[in-house]
């Protein structure tokens, strides 16, 4: 149906009988929105347009100093040792890639000449290889020209497991060469639809060959340019000092037209969420505070007649409760939640049905995220054309109720609900931070009126998050019942983020927990589905695989979808900044100016 | 007195040794992985995180890398931060200069206010001035510095737009602009921890004031017609001085350690704000040098302080 219509759509603007601009507003009437129809445009087959710049300043330099407060500072600047976004901010703040990606998902050349594309020949038919043109005449800080060597070597110094660098994995599996010194070629294993995860985004910064040369490997700790980068990027520097603070100043040779327009750039860091909110918008001290996870209500009183606002950016982060499939409770081989036993409660499909259906996920946002949260029933929820349409979502406390009832589990004289000796009583684990606390009350609540007892449990982040195989309260361990958190998606597709619940991922103690596929799910139908949309090189077919498989997750109810998290940022009523919730917030730096008046 | 200090000094070897293996043990046995960033990226393959914690050594048994800690301070190593990737001792050194120009300041601030009111206070006790200082002493140690800064960023920054409230390491300003930069941006924080310590203090100098000026030698230096002020500063206030000294002897220790909560409030790039922001995540070879940085300051200090009792007060001997 509406695919044929599609592909003879696309077809027709590949010979030109439609415009590209008839195409996307015929998409509209279609109900999907702007940079879906480009993006299916592009993986039909027709070449992607950059998205219109909104960048206005007419020459470089003259917007004065930018004042960036990071409540986290970074503490190194080496994108290849950034063990977390905060220090992938600083590095970009110096290095680029070759390309990022703008607030909508789409690409955004930086260090590339082009987009690769099967018509410009960048994109290999079978999906096995993608080669990248570089621009001519970028040179490096220090004078000294950007070459396909540069590229090569990053993959070098990557891979190498000696250099203990935290890219390693989008490195470990591609070969990259130099075809000339202005192109280079990355080459995958299998067929890769997605092929821009090396050198694309904050973490695939590209670092100086000439400096890091002879600092792979084992040497890598010594290199003095870990702590004094040299890159290409719109700003030079001047002064880090980890966990404080980082100068730089504008770079006269930047290779983008009338960039940067600012003349000095300073990221503070250290302090707390609150107090930058305040700096920014309330004093204006700052021109631009990072990451504000403050309770919507305090950022309104903060905005009445401040000199600032908030700033969202939409991505693909979902918050969401994980139901255990194994039995938290019972040991096997010095093994809990081992993939030997059954979840005593929730292989009842009616207990899973009356959870979904007890998560107020509407009072989660009024109370809680504001303006910084989206009510979702899906997993995944973006980039756009992966969405499914299929899913719906209910609170109900009596529809569970009764669901319990005829499934069989009784209240009993306690209150709580049991069946063959089996009482529903649950242990409901995440990490300490308010509004996680504040979720977990509110579901404990309603899981209370329909005669299920949670118990809660808050877990300190370093831990909870740890790979620490010693320690049992781990989310990878999962020695709890239910447990709330969310993965970031950090890319505009969603092969990694579905990857992790094939059923080879599981976490068990013979893998020291660090399979990815954390709740031990294993169905069948959802690894073909991952294994078919891995293999899928058609990208309308691939995205529709990908919504099937989000579907079979929510009717099997593997996660219960909380929110769909925005970013939230802080900024001063003039400040103009492009931030992309699929990208770090200083990825589209080269793009902010400051409106002369507010 | 030589021999003196040279068995003080010997004595401190075992007892910094065991404050540093305590620690160790602490800081090991703490949950918590300077790599639980890592876990939630996707991007990164958790054998990643798994693998920088053998590079590290984090899977060591702990007597292995206590005896490899040590073998290294001995050395002057002082180790090597995982979340920095760099060496301790430069962390620690670019964060010196903030400490000790906000806490230092603070300190003097609060001598400044201590012993004139303590003093003054004794020589009048139970007046309305000594009951003023003293209502004002209990106030100031009763509130937090928690509090009384956040109290100061709402009136001085939010409300009347004086001062700034986020402490700026290197000011881009050079001669007199500068300097009133400095000191605009330190009064807050000076202000905060120098009226708490104040507090205390004046407590302190004012009851030991009150012991000595009612010795007889003071009655005999009034006998002999010597003015009031005289009398107070040149015989009275000399020796109160002593327990005074000691007091501010220990306190060094903490100059140099900062105010971890000033310090995080005002974000003051101080060793305080170091050392919390490294136990937050987990950079155990951090902690464990600033923690004992000060360990091995306490000990000096105290040594200090009781070399400064025999000098004040000959009578006490060294043994």
């Amino acid at each position: 149906m509406l695919d044929h219509e599609l592909r003879t759509m696309i077809d027709k603007v590949k010979d030109g009988r439609i415009d590209r601009r008839g195409f996307v507003q015929r998409m509209l009437a279609f109900g999907l929105t702007a940079p879906m129809a480009t993006q299916l445009l592009a993986i039909g087959g027709v070449a992607m347009a950059e998205s219109p710049s909104p960048y206005k300043p007419t020459k470089r330099g003259g917007g004065g100093a930018l004042k960036l407060l990071w409540w986290q500072g970074p503490t190194l600047l080496n994108p290849h040792f950034a063990t977390g976004t905060k220090d992938q901010d600083g590095s970009r703040l110096f290095y680029e890639p070759l390309a990022c990606w703008d607030p909508d998902g789409n690409m955004k050349l930086v260090l590339a000449a082009e987009i690769p594309s099967l018509q410009n020949g960048g994109l290999a038919a079978d999906g096995k290889s993608v080669t990248w043109k570089l621009k001519p005449g970028v040179k490096w800080h220090d004078g000294k020209p950007f070459t396909a060597d540069d590229v090569v070597f990053n993959w070098e110094y990557a891979r190498d497991p000696a250099t203990a660098t935290v890219t390693i994995g989008v490195h470990r599996d591609i070969t990259v060469e130099k075809v000339d010194d202005l192109t280079v070629r990355i080459l995958f294993k299998k067929p890769t639809p997605f092929w821009a995860d090396a050198f694309v985004g904050a973490p695939g910064s590209i670092i100086p060959k000439h400096l890091f040369a002879d600092y792979k490997g084992a040497k890598s700790r010594e290199a003095p340019n870990n702590l004094v980068p040299v890159g290409t990027g719109p700003y030079k520097f001047i002064e880090f000092k980890p966990g404080d603070l980082i100068r730089g100043e504008l770079n006269p040779d930047y290779h983008m037209p009338n960039r940067p327009h600012f003349d000095t750039i300073e990221m503070k860091g250290g302090g707390d969420a609150v107090s930058a909110a305040r700096a920014v918008i309330q004093t204006g001290e700052y021109d631009f505070g990072w990451n504000i996870q403050v309770e919507d209500d305090v950022l309104l009183r903060l905005e009445k007649g401040g000199k600032g606002k908030t700033v969202y950016a939409v991505g693909g982060d979902t918050e969401f409760i994980a139901l255990n499939n194994t039995d938290p409770n019972t040991e096997v081989d010095g093994e809990r939640s081992s993939m030997k036993t059954k979840h005593p409660l929730f292989s009842d499909p009616a207990v899973r049905k009356a959870l979904s259906m007890l998560v107020d996920r509407e009072a989660v946002k009024k109370v809680i995220y504001g303006r910084a949260g989206r009510v979702t029933p899906n997993f995944l929820n973006g980039p756009e054309k992966f969405v499914s349409k299929n899913t719906t979502w209910e609170f109900n406390i009596e529809k569970a109720a009764k669901l319990l009832d005829d499934a069989g589990w009784k209240l009993g004289a306690d209150g709580i609900r049991e069946k063959d000796g089996k009482k529903l009583k649950l242990l409901y684990q995440t990490a300490i931070n308010g509004p996680r606390q504040k979720t977990q009350a509110i579901v404990k609540q309603a899981c209370q009126k329909a005669g299920i007892d949670v118990e809660l449990k808050s877990v300190v982040a370093s831990v909870f998050f740890s790979s620490d195989v010693a320690n049992p309260d781990t989310y990878a361990k999962f020695y709890a019942d239910l447990e709330m958190f969310q993965i970031p998606m950090s890319q505009p597709d969603p092969a990694q983020h579905m990857r992790r619940y094939h059923s080879r991922n599981v976490a068990t103690k013979e893998n020291k927990w660090q399979g990815v596929n954390f709740p031990r799910w294993v169905n069948k139908e959802y690894d073909e589905t991952i294994d078919a949309a891995e293999a899928e090189t058609d990208l309308v077919k691939r995205a529709a695989l990908y919504i099937k498989a989000n579907d079979i997750m929510m009717r099997e109810i593997v996660f219960i979808p909380v929110m769909h998290r925005l970013k939230v940022e802080a900024a001063a009523n003039t400040l103009r900044p492009v931030v992309s919730g699929w990208a770090n917030e200083t990825d589209n730096l080269f793009d902010w100016y400051r409106e002369a008046t507010g | 007195m030589s021999q003196y200090v040279l068995r003080r000094l010997l004595i401190a070897v075992p007892s910094l040794l065991g404050i540093s293996l305590v620690l160790f043990i602490v800081l090991a046995l703490a949950p918590g992985d300077p790599f639980s960033e890592l876990a939630t990226n996707p991007n990164v393959p958790p054998e990643v995180a798994a693998a920088l914690r053998a590079k590290f050594g984090l899977d060591d048994p702990i007597h292995i890398r206590y005896l490899r800690w040590l073998a290294a301070m001995a050395q002057g190593d002082w180790g090597f931060s995982f979340v920095s990737r760099m060496d301790v001792d430069t962390l620690i050194l670019q964060r010196l200069p903030a400490t000790l120009y906000v806490i230092g300041s603070a300190q003097i601030l609060a001598l400044l206010i201590a012993i004139p009111v303590g003093v003054y206070a004794a020589t009048r006790p139970y007046s309305i001035f000594d009951q003023i200082a003293n209502t004002f002493a209990f106030i100031g140690f009763s509130l937090p510095t928690f509090f009384t800064g956040l109290l100061f960023i709402l009136i001085f920054s939010v409300t009347l737009d004086w001062l700034p409230f986020v402490y700026s390491g290197d000011i881009k300003a050079t001669g007199f602009r500068w300097l009133f930069e400095q000191i605009r941006q330190a009064i807050m924080p000076v202000m905060v921890l120098g009226l708490f310590q104040a507090a205390s203090m004046t407590r302190f100098v004012r009851s030991a004031m009150l012991d000595v000026i009612r010795l007889d030698y003071v009655t005999t230096a009034r006998a002999k017609g010597l003015g009031q002020a005289k009398v107070i500063v040149k015989h009275a206030m000399r020796n109160a001085m002593i327990p005074v000294v000691t007091l501010i002897a220990l306190q060094m220790p903490a100059v140099f350690g900062g105010a971890i909560v000033t310090e995080q409030i005002f974000r003051i790039p101080g060793i305080g704000s170091l050392l919390i922001s490294s136990i937050l995540s987990n950079d155990t070879p951090v902690v464990m040098a600033v923690t004992f940085v000060f360990a091995c300051l306490v000990v000096l200090f105290n040594l200090i302080a009781d070399i400064l009792y025999g000098w004040l007060d000959p009578r006490i001997s060294f043994r």
